[in-house]
């Protein structure tokens, strides 16, 4: 143990027994971010900032919220809703929140596709954050059916029920998650579980790694440029600021975005004040009915791309059945973005996409078949609906098919 | 400037998306219909002045055996309990029913019930309505009970009392701790479904469907059990303030706190800039 001698002040002594200074030093005012960055490098403050929302506002509700069947609709739509003082104020901001948190983390991980933030040895930060996106919608699920509204039901009621579709053993499976052969209150019980301890816990772990596997190969920049971290930290340091390329976390990166976030959350008022239907679907405002379905059953925006990849497949094709080619690209595409690192063969180009001659066409092709497949997704599937939300699938699943080799012969003209 | 342009282009594919899952998705699920119609067009309008103190006399013959008129001091004759199971559903009380109601739409439905309330898919001849057809009545007489109707009201009804009367003999508003008159069961059997608790309706349905809704509901639903109830477009905006009133009781206090939240925010964004642009000065 080190000697502990007497403190000179409160800082001194908590510095002695913790290590502050150095903490400080590490975490904050020598963390080192590139200079050369826009507001989208914000986006992961923000998400944070928004984390720490839900986290507050979900506590508040936590207070109130009856994980009952019989009282969980009433406990959101009267006491909490009407009852408790801004009881509405804290419900609107965590449902609004769960959206814009999918909203940015679409944002980020368009940013990091497009700036190749996934590659050269930033695999392990791309990873983490596909499993916080995994981690995110498994959440924002569990937690979508606990109002006990008509959609949250009957949505819950056909997302396990794709578990059926794993062969053999499905139907016992989805009994299983459900805990009853319908969703019933073991099902609303768990997931509530699921919703307030488990989920949070397992976010709050892998944002952790998330931000650990930040350090190494530090944050990407605007013009993916190498440079020696230590060289430019050193310049930083002898004062010569506007000659380095870096700039500590602590004041500096954060003067800015606390700007961003501050921009952010006046937009998030105004939705969370004016504009709350987009993130809290009027039909879950009448309570589960288990013997009348919704005219229209869909899942909230951000899963809806995915849900059209399911659905958009709805005929048998070669004597599979829809349903099965559905389920499998519907795994696929949960999946595939994790992979993105080992699909892009271009080992030398990492620059953003504007400078790649073929990655830019993939890159917004992408983003637009996505928005397609978000809007088609609500749409009810007949007619053309169907076949454009079909069309879509398949280039869906194409672009990732096309990147290894797309990238593989953009590598070839890199090195001529 | 070039991060200008970045959130330009962020914004607009946000845009579009937003476009797409909210107004464009809604106007392909939810199919235009007219809107709401409060000159019953299709009732025949009165040709002659109503006589009061005829009506009176129609009334205190015909309509008191089974409705109460409470303003007047007139109970029913039968309790709640007593009436759901007798008729099926439990009459309405006509205390303001010569102004919650259209005229005309009063004198038609007088004529014949189960026409103006465009049940005739769940009434006949083998299922009755509960309400008898006063067709043997002469167009004067019509006119008398509903002149004398509407001159029996004396004070204009509170949302709430519309709301009780057109809408309270089935639907329950339990967050404002009124039970539907008629029991749950006797509804299901009279109707043949179930008359929803009204609470949260302002939220699920929103007032710009509901407006149209109550107007004639079939035109919104097909086969619905709902009858079309013929209030008058003064009636219909109490109803619906009242189910605002009572669903959506924080909309006032969230309305003003959000622009001080937007404004407090606004503020902590300009100044969070200010010193931006002062750390940022050392280093660019």
């Amino acid at each position: 143990m080190a000697e502990i001698r007497k403190s000179e002040g409160f800082m001194d002594w908590l510095d002695q027994r913790l290590a502050v200074k150095a903490f400080m030093r590490v975490m904050m005012t020598e963390y080192w971010i590139p200079k050369n960055i826009n507001f989208l490098w914000a986006m992961g403050v923000v998400l944070v900032v928004l984390f720490g929302v839900l986290l507050v506002t979900g506590l508040l509700l936590l207070m109130y919220y009856k994980p009952d069947i019989n009282l969980a609709f009433d406990s959101v739509n009267y006491t909490i809703m009407q009852e408790v003082e801004y009881g509405w104020l804290w419900r609107h901001m965590h449902g609004v929140a769960a959206s814009a948190t999918f909203l940015i983390i679409y944002v980020h991980l368009f940013t990091g596709i497009y700036y190749g933030s996934y590659k050269k040895g930033r695999e392990m930060i791309w990873i983490t954050g596909m499993v916080l996106f995994i981690a995110f919608s498994a959440e924002a699920f569990s937690g979508y059916m606990l109002p006990w509204g008509q959609m949250s039901y009957w949505a819950a009621q056909v997302i396990t029920n794709l578990f059926s579709g794993i062969p053999v053993i499905g139907d016992d499976v989805v009994i299983w998650i459900r805990g009853d052969y319908v969703v019933a209150d073991a099902t609303l019980t768990r997931f509530f579980m699921l919703h307030v301890v488990l989920l949070p816990l397992v976010i709050i772990l892998v944002i952790a790694v998330h931000f650990y596997s930040l350090r190494f190969p530090h944050v990407n920049n605007q013009d993916s440029a190498e440079f020696d971290f230590e060289i430019e930290s050193n310049k930083f340091l002898e004062g010569r600021k506007k000659e380095s390329k870096v700039v500590p976390f602590w004041p500096v990166f954060l003067s800015k975005d606390f700007f961003v976030v501050g921009f952010f959350m006046t937009f998030f008022f105004f939705l969370a004040c004016y504009q709350f239907d987009f993130a809290m679907d009027p039909i879950n405002f009448e309570p589960a009915n288990s013997m009348k379905t919704p005219a229209h059953i869909y899942p909230e925006w951000y899963f809806l791309w995915n849900y059209e990849v399911l659905r958009g497949f709805f005929f048998d094709i070669g004597g599979i059945a829809a349903m099965n080619i559905g389920l499998v690209a519907f795994v696929i595409a949960n999946i595939v973005f994790m992979i993105l690192p080992f699909l892009d063969r271009n080992p030398m180009n990492t620059a953003p996409a504007h400078k790649r001659p073929i990655f830019k066409y993939w890159f917004w092709l992408l983003v637009c078949d996505m928005i397609v497949l978000t809007v088609y997704g609500k749409l009810p599937p007949t007619g053309m609906n169907a076949w454009v939300g079909f069309v879509a699938a398949v280039i869906f699943l194409g672009l990732f098919i096309a990147l290894p080799f797309i990238t593989k012969h953009e590598a070839k003209g890199d090195e001529q | 400037m070039k991060e200008i342009k970045i959130l330009a282009i962020v914004l607009f594919f946000t845009a579009v998306t937003y476009w797409g899952v909210e107004p464009y998705a809604h106007s392909q699920m939810h199919p235009h219909v007219a809107p709401a119609d409060f000159s019953f067009k299709d009732m025949e309008p009165l040709h002659v002045n109503g006589n009061i103190d005829n009506g009176k006399a129609l009334v205190e013959a015909n309509c008191i055996a089974c409705h109460s008129i409470k303003s007047l001091g007139l109970q029913a004759p039968m309790s709640f309990e007593e009436a759901a199971s007798a008729y099926g559903v439990v009459p309405p009380d006509l205390s303001h029913a010569g102004v919650i109601y259209d005229k005309n739409y009063l004198a038609g439905f007088l004529k014949d019930p189960v026409g103006a309330t465009k049940l005739s898919h769940k009434f006949s001849d083998a299922k009755p309505y509960a309400m008898p057809s006063f067709a043997f009545l002469s167009e004067q007489e019509i006119a008398d009970v509903v002149a004398y109707l509407g001159n029996i009201v004396a004070t204009k009804a509170s949302n709430k009392m519309v709301f009780e009367e057109a809408c309270g003999r089935c639907h329950s508003m339990k967050y404002d701790g009124l039970k539907a008159q008629t029991p749950t069961l006797s509804i299901q059997n009279y109707l043949g479904a179930v008359a929803p608790d009204v609470s949260m309706m302002i939220r699920s349905k929103k007032a710009e469907y509901l407006n149209t809704f109550i107007n004639e509901p079939l035109k919104m639903v097909e086969g619905i059990a709902m009858p079309r109830v013929g209030l008058t477009e003064a009636s219909q905006e109490q109803v619906i303030a009242y189910m605002e009133s009572v669903g959506d009781r924080k909309k006032a206090e969230r309305e003003s706190l959000g622009l001080k939240l937007i404004g407090f925010m606004a503020i902590f964004t300009l100044i969070a800039y200010l010193w931006k642009v002062q750390i940022w000065k050392e280093v660019e």
